[in-house]
């Protein structure tokens, strides 16, 4: 069920009438659609974006942690589409305690180095990810210094 | 059995027990000079053939993300300078926008055209640098003498405007740092006039040269349906045939009021992203024309005395001026809740800033999606299969900068 502007926007409408569990939240904010997936559904909705809704191109996926709150983590994504000259915020929510969304790469391969980005500084493991390694930072670091609890300064 | 004399090389040969051929593993970087930075590639070689290519990226990572989000908003445009060495005043504008969206701040005229202007130099100067550099790997050693002539000439423009020749800062949230210097229509105009000439300079050292043409055409050949798919932006994308250019898409900075073309080619090889660097110069050359004979007067920095700090006349004579001169200083300007996703069109391709805010002083979370990482991803898809002699060529047509790319 759409709420607030959505229904007004006609990528919410088509995404709903694709799949009316699929879409939890969203807004449209300063010319910007943000919408909030059930992490589970994350793969059907970006291979429905891609393939029905042209959003050819991935242009980033990033995180947000939101610690002390629960749930902590917000996995985001940035779409773009080139015909339609649109781009759309995919976000979804996960529990601090044991992070772990699919992963979206086979939906396009450029996923595969932003998700590598998000596990090594954020600590979300992505499922399926052909090769799940720290990108930024040696393998032997310990913790994931993009959350919030990770001090900026010092030794350890 | 790595062999450690040659600086950044390293060679391990193994012979393979079926075949009794030997497949080579040649680790090159992250101190290699054709690498622009500290790039590391490791390829597998069946002769000169490249079998398989891994970069390893992150040699230059030092957290500035994280450094974000203990500084205050305009304190943090200095770290966007640092991130693409080569075109800061893009990173500038693309971080200053975005803020800016949240704040929902009106820039006047006359600072959105001094913003095109010195991007659009800026975008003169990073292709200037990619082809001196460029032309060098590939053994054309005069190309990059002729360059970094003229990338001097635009660095002393900015050193005129900022004070700096390559951290300029010189946009900041509201408008520009200072007002723009005296004389320095004059001085553009000096050396802009020239410049035009000056590609056709390169253009007679290179494009129809033979040992050029045949090191760069044919050469680092990628299908337009894999650059998409593996998240490749900018001139890449362009000499592919696909027109697709954030000035002309999503147009900021008022750049909707500017007329310039974007080039495109077919061939998608180096050759071809050479071509439309080289037009793109061309172009940038029309914009900072326009923009310098048609620049509007008026303001350049914005009017909202919360952001931005007041003349430094009223500071001194004016109560008020001066209580809004010590809170911005001391605890920056509070930015309202909420995110947004601003995309500039950077020398190297889509660059994007990510900026959350909580409505405090400070950025929640800023996340820059830079055109070189992006790009980067793309390396095994291209060079796979093709010749190790060409492997320079190839990379060096994607123009990555590392500070990009590692953040």
């Amino acid at each position: 069920m759409l709420t607030g502007n959505l229904p007004d926007r006609p990528l919410a409408a088509a995404l709903d009438a694709f799949d009316a569990d699929a879409i939890a939240a969203g807004n449209f904010c300063r010319g910007e659609l943000t919408l909030e997936i059930a992490p589970a559904k994350i793969v059907s909705v970006c291979g429905f974006l891609k393939y029905d809704q042209q959003f050819v191109r991935l242009s980033t996926v990033t995180a947000v942690d939101r610690y002390p709150a629960e749930p902590r983590f917000e996995v985001v994504y940035h779409l773009h589409s080139i015909e339609r000259n649109e781009r759309v915020r995919l976000k979804c929510r996960l529990g601090g305690a044991n992070p772990e969304i699919d992963s979206v790469t086979s939906v396009w391969r450029s996923a595969d180095w932003y998700e590598r980005e998000v596990f090594d500084l954020f600590g979300i493991r992505f499922a399926g990810h052909p090769d799940l390694r720290r990108i930024m930072l040696p393998d032997e670091w310990v913790g994931h210094p993009l959350r919030k609890d990770y001090p900026t300064m010092g030794y350890k | 059995m790595g062999d450690a004399s040659i600086p950044g090389i390293t060679v391990i040969e193994e012979e393979q027990p079926q075949t009794g051929t030997r497949r080579m593993v040649l680790n090159i970087g992250p101190q290699h000079p054709s690498t622009h930075g500290v790039l590391r590639l490791q390829v597998e070689l069946d002769g000169e053939t490249i079998v398989k290519c891994r970069p390893d990226i992150g040699y230059l990572h030092t957290g500035i993300e994280k450094e974000f989000e203990v500084k205050t908003y305009q304190q943090a445009v200095t770290l966007t300078d640092r991130v693409d060495y080569l075109a800061p005043l893009s990173m500038n504008l693309g971080y200053c926008l975005a803020v800016e969206k949240l704040l929902d701040l009106e820039i006047p005229p006359q600072a959105q055209w001094m913003r095109v202007m010195l991007t659009e130099l800026t975008r003169l100067n990073s292709h200037l640098v990619w082809l001196g550099t460029h032309a060098l790997d590939i053994g054309a050693m005069s190309v990059f003498l002729y360059c970094f002539r003229e990338r001097e000439d635009i660095l002393r423009i900015f050193e005129m405007f900022s004070g700096q020749r390559m951290m300029t800062s010189y946009f900041r949230i509201g408008g520009l740092a200072l007002e723009p210097p005296r004389g320095w229509h004059a001085r553009i105009k000096k050396f802009i006039d020239g410049f035009p000439s000056k590609i056709d300079e390169y253009e007679d050292l290179l494009t129809n040269n033979r040992i050029w043409t045949g090191r760069t055409k044919g050469v680092g050949y990628f299908a337009l349906e894999d650059m998409l798919d593996l998240g490749i932006t900018g001139p890449m994308l362009r000499a592919a045939g696909l027109k697709t250019d954030a000035r002309k898409d999503q147009p900021y900075s008022s750049y909707e009021k500017f007329d310039f073309e974007v080039p495109t080619r077919t061939e998608s090889d180096v050759y071809a992203r050479y071509l439309v660097r080289l037009q793109e110069m061309r172009q940038s050359v029309r914009i900072v024309v326009q923009a310098m004979d048609g620049m509007p007067s008026g303001d350049w920095k914005a009017a909202d005395q919360h952001v931005v700090l007041p003349d430094r006349e009223k500071m001194k004579t004016q109560m008020e001026a001066l209580i809004y001169h010590f809170k911005i200083v001391t605890e920056g300007f509070r930015v309202p809740e909420g995110e947004v996703y601003q995309v500039i069109e950077s020398p190297r391709g889509e660059l994007g800033f990510y900026v959350v805010s909580d409505g405090t002083a400070k950025p929640y979370r800023v996340h820059m999606r830079t055109p070189s990482f992006g790009n980067l991803q793309g390396t095994p898809k291209m060079v796979e299969g093709s010749l190790i002699a060409d492997l320079i060529a190839s990379i060096g047509s994607m123009d990555f900068v590392l500070g990009d790319t590692d953040r």
